[in-house]
């Protein structure tokens, strides 16, 4: 549990546009360690989208190292930051990203299809226990919008973790779900994280980073703060003082 | 990632969009079917030519009474035929490479049997003319040499002839026609040389002895052409130096003086023919080849506009993992795809408007394996060079601009 599965020394990004030098991350040490539920707050403009786009292989810093389960990312090209994404990493998203006219299965199945080891009896077979793992079993041959927010995001937490990564990176996965959808998902991040899988979490909601065991947070391209959460919320247990929305109508 | 994903993830997102996938197919279908077609009907119109100028008969050398039309000035234009029959016996005896020679002379009048009548024209010549042209008759016989210098008034029909006087597949021998008020005893029947490509009847003919027709129908001293064969094919064009050399000399023409005549074999006539056609087919194929580059371009449009649609879903299938490659050969994938279906369908559309063509204008095609495979070839290649540049435009999207692409 000791080892950082996520190393970050002096990360720098700088972008361009056109003369002007946008400085979003201005020397970043950050070491996220296997296990942990991280969640990294702060204002917009403060840098952290940029953060996790560079935790995620989705881009390359500007200066800096990065090792993600002892890999060097900095160097990468982009088909080997695609391989890396596809092997280590599962993605969530605020607009759930799911493929348009397709079925949760499907959807689960994508990052199999693009990891080439398996046959499609095997990813079928992978795809369902994810489904299952966030409880969209019986959904699986639903097309993505015949779905609802929640259930949408689910498929996608389900697709996050169908290759079996070190980390799942969630940005701001409960920004389009209403109150009680948003703990119904936590609970499921919760669930993977007590299986081991080190989740890294953006969000704007301080009640959300109460279910994190670390609070990043961020201002101006910096790390300005790290706060250990004491009296972590559990989801588990939030969830039946949350009225039904039913009941709010009803009352 | 396999080819078989590969496959079945370009596949999927096309049966997703089956009207637009569809019309984008179009294209490519008009295109093809339209290039199998074309060069179907030119081939087959080209076929029917050589056959028509096959049927002329072998080594034929074809003497025609006109100047030769040199940069468009037609030299002794309007002048009457010089030609007599005399050219034609003095030609076969003092010109060894020619084998056969007849004179023409031609008169399109009515002819009449009972009370049926058809206006057919009749020729008069020499019975040489069975071997000259390769004719021979279906029934009966050709008039001999006898009612040749009788001036016999005997004459064999083309079958078209026969049928219109005496009724369908009639075989009227030993009756008797009326030309001009003069019987005409029928001896043969010719047989069949069906239609020209042209839609000319082959057998709408009436043969005379020569004799008989310049006196009695044509009256007149000349011919209207000579119709000659050489003893072998190696030997035609010596024939047709023969025959001009010694022509020149019996019509006095200075040096200086151009050939009041014309000598044609049935090589040029084919090959002029041939060249026809060909240009003919050449057109329709750069017209048909035209709306195949067309619905290439209809492709690169929709998947430039497909591209941008699904920037989004590139970004998510990048952001899981799939790698540029992927995603290029994905949407190279579905650009072939479109571009090899279309082209299969344009291929059955193709042979069906050939037959369809043939059927209504007694046309005859000929659909060649050859045209079929390049027309084909064609459509996969148009795929690939037309779908390259979007799919290399979607391979080369930033996952993080693509992702936040709304």
């Amino acid at each position: 549990m000791a080892d950082p599965i996520i190393s970050v020394k002096h990360i720098v990004k700088i972008y361009k546009m056109g003369d002007v030098e946008v400085h979003a991350l201005r020397g970043i040490n950050l070491d996220i360690k296997q296990g942990e539920f991280s969640a990294i707050m702060g204002a917009s403009g403060s840098g952290k989208s940029t953060f996790m786009n560079i935790i995620g292989c989705l881009d390359t810093p500007s200066s800096g190292e990065y090792l993600l389960d002892g890999v060097e990312v900095a160097k990468l090209n982009r088909d080997e930051l695609a391989k890396l994404r596809n092997r280590k990493l599962g993605f969530v998203f605020q607009a759930f990203n799911l493929l348009p006219r397709t079925t949760a299965l499907e959807n689960v199945e994508l990052p199999l299809l693009y990891s080439n080891n398996h046959s499609s009896s095997q990813r079928r077979e992978k795809a369902m226990a994810a489904l299952e793992a966030v409880g969209l079993a019986d959904r699986s041959g639903h097309y993505s919008n015949q779905l609802s927010g929640g259930q949408q995001q689910r498929v996608a937490i389900a697709r996050s973790l169908v290759n079996d990564p070190v980390v799942i990176l969630a940005d701001e996965p409960t920004g389009n779900l209403d109150t009680r959808t948003s703990v119904e998902v936590i609970e499921i991040f919760q669930k993977l994280n007590e299986k081991g899988i080190t989740v890294v979490l953006v969000t704007h909601e301080p009640d959300i980073a109460q279910f994190s065991t670390r609070n990043i947070v961020f201002r101006d391209g910096k790390v300005s703060k790290i706060i250990e959460v004491e009296n972590r919320k559990i989801a588990a247990e939030e969830l039946p003082k949350i009225p039904l929305p039913m009941d709010e109508l009803e009352s | 990632m396999n080819v078989l994903n590969v496959l079945r993830v370009s596949y999927r997102s096309l049966g997703r969009n089956k009207l637009r996938s569809f019309l984008t197919m179009l294209g490519i279908i008009i295109g093809v079917a339209a290039v199998i077609a074309m060069l179907a009907i030119g081939q087959g119109a080209s076929n029917a030519v050589k056959e028509q100028i096959a049927g002329l008969g072998t080594n034929v050398v074809i003497v025609f009474p006109f100047a030769s039309t040199q940069g468009n000035v037609r030299f002794q234009a309007g002048e009457t035929s010089r030609l007599t029959e005399s050219d034609a016996v003095a030609i076969a005896a003092q010109c060894p490479a020619v084998k056969y020679v007849t004179p023409v002379v031609r008169v399109v009048t009515q002819i009449i049997a009972g009370t049926q009548n058809w206006r057919t024209s009749i020729m008069g010549v020499y019975p040489d003319f069975e071997q000259i042209r390769n004719w021979p008759v279906k029934s009966g016989d050709y008039f001999t040499s006898t009612d040749e210098r009788t001036a016999a008034k005997v004459c064999v029909l083309g079958q078209t002839v026969a049928d219109n006087l005496f009724g369908p597949g009639s075989i009227p021998l030993g009756a008797t026609v009326q030309i001009r008020n003069l019987p005409f005893r029928v001896v043969g029947v010719l047989a069949s040389k069906g239609q020209s490509s042209m839609g000319q009847d082959n057998d709408d003919i009436v043969i005379a002895p020569f004799s008989t027709v310049q006196q009695k129908l044509a009256g007149t001293i000349y011919a209207n052409m000579l119709f000659a064969s050489a003893i072998s094919s190696p030997a035609v064009n010596t024939a047709v130096e023969e025959i001009t050399q010694f022509l020149r000399i019996k019509h006095n023409l200075r040096s200086w003086e151009a050939n009041d005549f014309t000598v044609r074999t049935q090589t040029e006539i084919a090959s002029t023919a041939d060249a026809t056609t060909q240009t003919m087919t050449l057109l329709l194929a750069s017209v048909a080849a035209i709306s195949l580059v067309v619905g290439g371009i209809g492709i690169m449009n929709i998947m430039l506009v497909s591209v941008t649609e699904r920037t989004r879903e590139i970004g998510i299938r990048m952001a899981v993992g799939a790698r540029g490659g992927d995603v290029l050969t994905q949407f190279l994938i579905e650009a072939v795809t479109l571009s090899l279906a279309g082209g299969l369908i344009g291929v059955i559309l193709g042979v069906l408007t050939s037959r369809f063509v043939s059927s209504i204008q007694k046309w005859p095609v000929v659909i060649s394996p050859e045209s079929v495979g390049l027309a084909f070839f064609f459509a996969a290649i148009i795929g690939i060079f037309f779908g390259w540049y979007p799919a290399r435009k979607a391979a080369n999207l930033n996952p993080i601009e693509a992702l936040r692409y709304e």
